[in-house]
């Protein structure tokens, strides 16, 4: 069996806060996880979650108050497995006064690569995330979605095993939103392990082998996305045309565009109102299952946590 | 070591792409007045008037450097976050304050080689021919050379765990009253009580002391220097130096990046 390539162990991180830092905050609490070798992983939460604090633990940016993590069966501790993980920080910010070209250098001679392997890295990388004529433009004058592919580039620059991406879609118009999720599935088609942190649910969905849901600094939840929110349909979407206001009651319930009308229904009464529609002349388009989302899942456990904070609030414990 | 070398020249590179070495024309212009002016005010006395102001500025505009960017080093990588990325990759804590220790270093050791030939050049001017004496004021630049390295790494400690501000007032604080750590050991202990002679005794031995640095007066006159006087600052500036910067990485190695 292959060890996973992300493991979290009652990872915890408390901060001081108050009066000469005499309370504790808790950031994040006992997270225990594990990211698998080869899959997507996506880490998702609402702003002050945890897992911003989570991806900083693991790189070292900050340290557990308890709890051990270990990437590619190191522990995090040692400096070594820095090699072979890349790391894109929440709205990246670089030296300005290089070039992407000469930031990718410097970072390229950190990881000490070749001159040789650099210049054609450096290149392959620029073109990679769509820099190849913005390469020799000074970081400082690039927009928030060029430095976010800059950062996506030096992420990956060294052929990382395990890819930690912190927001990566954040700041990127339609097509960059487009080209990072390509980025990321081409990594995974490279057999590399992405762990990426968002609170865009659709990309999640889109993207990911398995999520992970943190709420209030709590793993509330881990698994396939259509494992999260359950394989059952909670109904049936009807799409019809219908020009005359013969099935008024149906139609009631329906929403309309135009001649076109979309009506859930229930499982059970779903052959009964087919029925009954094409008996008043309506002609059915497509009948689809509906699902619930991430998005409903995700609301339902923040709406959760949020409510047992104000009692905890409300009975002062 | 190899990764912290590379910090250092980019370290190097960002002081000369914000311009640092901007000063280097001021000094330029101080120089040629100062030669021009010397020439005419004071008969006699040129040399010493140009090597004394030539070695003031450089001290001057050293500290400036040292003190501000010193302070910046850390503090600004926090505050951009440009530190974020950096560290993720395989560099250790250590190796990046070394890097960015030695970046500043060695843009001060541009900044005061070049006005150093900008002093020498005024003293050609007014004195074209130039002793073996003279060659006193290369070891006085030499000397706030080495001061100014001790000076960054006080900046680089006090930014690792207190705002750039009160570093900068530290550092500022630390180098003033490390011009007369020999009163403080000159002092009448006499007069004070036990516990006051004694910590007065130890500040006196933890400070650094910057006025050892100060040979200005036997530059301005050609006088030679002993060998062991540069051998002691050599190494005192090396001690001193690795002691604070251990201090710095200690602290530095267990904050937390918000």
């Amino acid at each position: 069996m292959t060890a996973p390539a992300i493991e979290t162990e009652n990872l915890t991180k408390e901060y001081p806060h108050g009066f000469l830092n005499l309370k504790k905050r808790n950031s994040l609490e006992g997270l225990n996880m594990q990211v698998e070798t080869g899959e997507i992983f996506g880490f998702i939460g609402p702003n002050g979650a945890g897992k911003t604090t989570t991806i900083k633990l693991l790189m070292r940016l900050i340290f557990p108050t308890a709890g051990t993590a270990r990437i590619l069966g190191k522990p995090i501790s040692d400096i070594d497995m820095h090699r072979d993980v890349g790391y894109l920080p929440e709205q990246p910010y670089f030296y300005d006064y290089l070039s992407a070209a000469e930031l990718l250098d410097y970072f390229a001679r950190i990881h000490d690569l070749p001159a040789t392997v650099r210049k054609e890295r450096i290149e392959k990388m620029l073109q990679k995330v769509g820099l190849e004529t913005a390469g020799k433009i000074q970081l400082r004058k690039y927009s928030k979605g060029m430095l976010q592919r800059a950062g996506m580039a030096q992420a990956i620059l060294h052929d990382p095993k395990v890819v930690i991406l912190d927001e990566p879609m954040s700041g990127l118009d339609p097509i960059g939103r487009r080209e990072v999720r390509d980025i990321i599935l081409g990594l995974k088609h490279e057999g590399k392990t992405v762990m990426f942190s968002t609170h865009i649910l659709s990309d999640a969905e889109m993207l990911c082998d398995r999520v992970g849901v943190i709420v209030g600094g709590k793993l509330r939840g881990v698994g396939a996305p259509e494992q999260l929110v359950g394989v059952k349909a909670k109904a049936t979407e009807i799409f019809f045309e219908l020009t005359g206001q013969s099935a008024a009651p149906l139609l009631a319930k329906a929403t309309r565009t135009g001649d076109r009308y979309r009506l859930q229904v229930p499982e059970a009464e779903l052959y009964d109102t087919i029925d009954q529609l094409r008996a008043a002349g309506a002609k059915i388009l497509s009948a689809a299952q509906v699902r619930a989302t991430l998005e409903e899942f995700f609301m339902d456990l923040v709406e959760a946590d949020r409510a047992q904070a104000a009692a905890v609030e409300v009975s002062g414990k | 070591m190899k990764r912290a070398g590379v910090v250092a020249l980019n370290t190097f590179r960002e002081a000369v792409r914000d311009r640092v070495l901007y000063n280097l024309l001021f000094f330029a212009l101080l120089m040629m007045a100062a030669s021009v002016i010397a020439g005419q005010i004071s008969i006699g006395i040129e040399q010493t008037v140009i090597v004394t102001l030539g070695l003031s500025a450089i001290s001057l505009m050293g500290l400036l450097i040292s003190i501000f960017i010193g302070v910046g080093l850390v503090s600004k990588e926090m505050d951009k976050r440009t530190l974020y990325a950096v560290l993720a990759k395989p560099l250790r804590r250590w190796e990046f304050l070394l890097g960015k220790f030695g970046g500043l270093v060695l843009t001060l050791a541009v900044n005061v080689a070049a006005m150093a030939v900008g002093l020498f050049l005024a003293l050609i001017y007014v004195k074209p021919e130039l002793e073996r004496g003279d060659a006193t004021v290369l070891i006085a630049v030499y000397f706030i050379w080495l001061k100014l390295a001790l000076v960054v790494a006080l900046a680089l400690l006090f930014s690792c765990f207190t705002t750039p501000l009160l570093a900068i007032l530290f550092t500022a604080g630390i180098y003033i009253v490390g011009l007369y750590v020999q009163e403080l050991r000159n002092m009448p202990m006499q007069m004070m009580s036990g516990g006051m002679t004694l910590f007065t005794k130890w500040l006196s031995f933890l400070l650094p002391n910057f006025e050892n640095f100060n040979i200005m007066a036997m530059a301005a006159h050609s006088r030679q220097v002993p060998g062991t006087l540069i051998a002691q600052n050599t190494l005192y500036a090396a001690i001193y130096c690795a002691i604070v910067l251990t201090a710095a990485v200690v602290v530095f190695s267990r904050r937390n990046l918000k």
